[in-house]
């Protein structure tokens, strides 16, 4: 199956603190086909971003398709609170890396 | 007043300055109110629990100057929210120290400068909880105990609209706030002169960032929103931004778990039914906002303590079969620290390894870290209760990955290459201790409101 890479497919992929417990996640699509495509396909769901970061479903807060921003939400709880000794991402601003991979398959 | 305008110049003023430009074409249009929040949990908690800003003076005058001087100018408020990043009582006194200052400088005439207060004692809240006042966790955090609190510097209290207001009815001209919800900053004029909550909250949500609600990106650029009883109306102010329906749909995402809703005290916004239409080129309506009253006034605290003092070193790896075993490398340099200090944690110390080109980034979340680069850099950090404990920590934890033994390593004169040979003192170690909510009985109880002038 032909697929395309998430990042190339996304307007906007990124995330960043949500609170002192929270990190959270937004990929923002442009044009309602597309986002709607990617909704289709099911690769980003609790069960998928789970895989992705190797987490238990328990640490994701919120997963939420957000219609009216063509954008897919979800927000994980992180083990210690920001700006701890050790936190390495005090805004949580570089946690979406591994989004940018993501396959698509084309329709 | 059949609508209420007012701009917002920065997002988290004093965290970077405010772009001129597109201020200076928002007090053009002729505002009736400038807002803004200079604060944000983002800063980490180190600011709150040492009682400084992470913003600079000279940055946060900046701002504060630009404002002050066009909302004289206009003869329309000014307010601030979360002063100085924190909004702890020494960040309040300092704004209006700088505010004070400002007005004598530039000789302006005579104003009524209101201000209120944030913190809450310790032992005010242990009262509290002692008289049987659950003190709730949010986001994870359990219930509030008492070692826990004995364990925090310094709390604030998130305000909502309600002391702002307090002040704006006294005939404030200026309003320099303690910790606040920053969308409270801009709903509580609009809610004083009479707009229905709805609408006010929402203006207060889509302006609270600055232009992160405008394309394209560009932060520190001047947004003005204008209400009215049944629509809210968002207009950039930089010659190349817009407002448009995605960048302010997509703006109610941001550092948020959940886009429709947005939590402050004495109730919730409703965005779910939120509609948007693009009205004029920069500019977007929204209608649909819902205000939620809460059936208990519960205010957010924020708290903060020192974990210790602490020291930073630094390594590179080159050696390929080093970076294979670089847990090897630290797991004896570990050993090294508990040799002479005990386990960590018991022993009073802690100490960190952050493996960059490996995992530094992202730590357990990274799905690459069994692929490292070609080349690593080690960020150790040791914490202890004394800058001399913490220091010796470090550097064992640092000098002692040089003589790390591997098995099979070819190099025998070195496992790790130093660009500094020693550890630095870095600022101190704190952590969140407090993400917890509290019943109160009055809104302004925890937010005592103050009026003085300033200028001649």
């Amino acid at each position: 199956m032909k697929t395309q890479k998430l990042s190339t497919l996304a307007k906007t992929i990124r995330s960043k603190n949500a609170g002192v417990d929270l990190i959270t996640f937004d990929i923002i699509f442009t044009e309602r086909a597309v986002y709607e495509r990617v909704k289709r396909a099911q690769v980003l769901t609790r069960e998928t971003v789970c895989r992705l970061y190797g987490i238990a479903p328990e640490r994701i807060a919120d997963f939420v398709e957000f219609d009216p921003g063509n954008a897919i939400k979800f927000t994980i709880y992180r083990l210690r609170p920001s700006g701890s000794p050790g936190d390495p991402d005090i805004f949580g601003a570089q946690q979406y890396a591994p989004l940018l991979d993501v396959d698509v398959p084309m329709e | 007043m059949r609508s209420l305008r007012i701009i917002c110049p920065n997002g988290h003023l004093g965290f970077a300055p405010t772009r001129e430009e597109s201020f200076r074409l928002g007090v053009a249009a002729k505002p009736d109110c400038i807002a803004a929040d200079s604060g944000s949990d983002d800063v980490g908690p180190i600011p709150l629990g040492s009682d400084t800003s992470t913003s600079p003076l000279g940055w946060q005058t900046h701002d504060l100057e630009l404002m002050l001087l066009a909302s004289r100018e206009l003869g329309v408020p000014m307010i601030i929210g979360s002063s100085g990043d924190t909004g702890a009582n020494s960040r309040v006194d300092l704004y209006v120290r700088i505010i004070r200052d400002l007005a004598a400088k530039h000789g302006l005439p005579r104003f009524r400068l209101g201000y209120f207060y944030s913190e809450i004692g310790k032992e005010d809240l242990r009262r509290r909880m002692r008289g049987g006042e659950t003190v709730a966790g949010l986001e994870g955090h359990r219930t509030l105990t008492e070692s826990e609190l004995d364990a925090t510097e310094r709390i604030v209290a998130m305000a909502g609209v309600h002391p702002f207001i307090d002040l704006l009815r006294k005939g404030a001209d200026v309003i320099i706030g303690g910790r606040s919800s920053d969308s409270c900053v801009f709903a509580a004029p609009a809610i004083h002169h009479g707009f229905p909550e709805n609408q006010a909250y929402y203006l207060g949500k889509v302006l609270e960032c600055a232009s992160f609600c405008a394309e394209p990106y560009g932060g520190k650029e001047t947004v003005l929103g204008e209400i009215t009883a049944d629509a809210v109306e968002v207009t950039a102010m930089h010659p190349d931004q817009r407002c448009t329906v995605a960048s302010v749909a997509g703006h109610a995402m941001y550092e948020r778990s959940n886009p429709f809703f947005e939590h402050v005290a004495g109730g919730t916004l409703d965005m779910s039914e939120c509609r948007y239409e693009q009205v004029a080129a920069k500019t977007t309506r929204i209608t649909g906002a819902k205000f939620v009253p809460a059936a208990e006034f519960r205010v957010k605290l924020e708290g903060a303590g020192k974990i210790g003092e602490r020291y930073v070193g630094m390594v590179g790896i080159r050696d390929p079969y080093t970076i294979a075993h670089v847990d090897a490398v630290t797991g004896w340099a570990r050993d090294k620290v508990r040799e002479r200090f005990g386990q960590e944690k018991e022993g009073g110390y802690e100490l960190y390894y952050t493996v960059y080109g490996r995992d530094g980034i992202m730590g357990e979340l990274e799905p690459m870290r069994d692929r490292p680069a070609h080349e690593l850099c080690i960020l150790v950090q040791g914490v202890a209760p004394t800058a001399a404990m913490a220091e010796e920590v470090c550097m064992i934890g640092t000098r002692q990955m040089f003589y790390a033994r591997l098995p099979e390593v070819k190099g025998s004169a070195g496992s790790v290459a130093f660009a500094l040979d020693e550890v630095l003192r870095a600022s101190p170690a704190y952590r969140w201790t407090v993400n917890h909510t509290l019943r109160c009985d009055d809104p302004l109880e925890l937010f005592p409101t103050h009026m003085t002038t300033a200028g001649v």
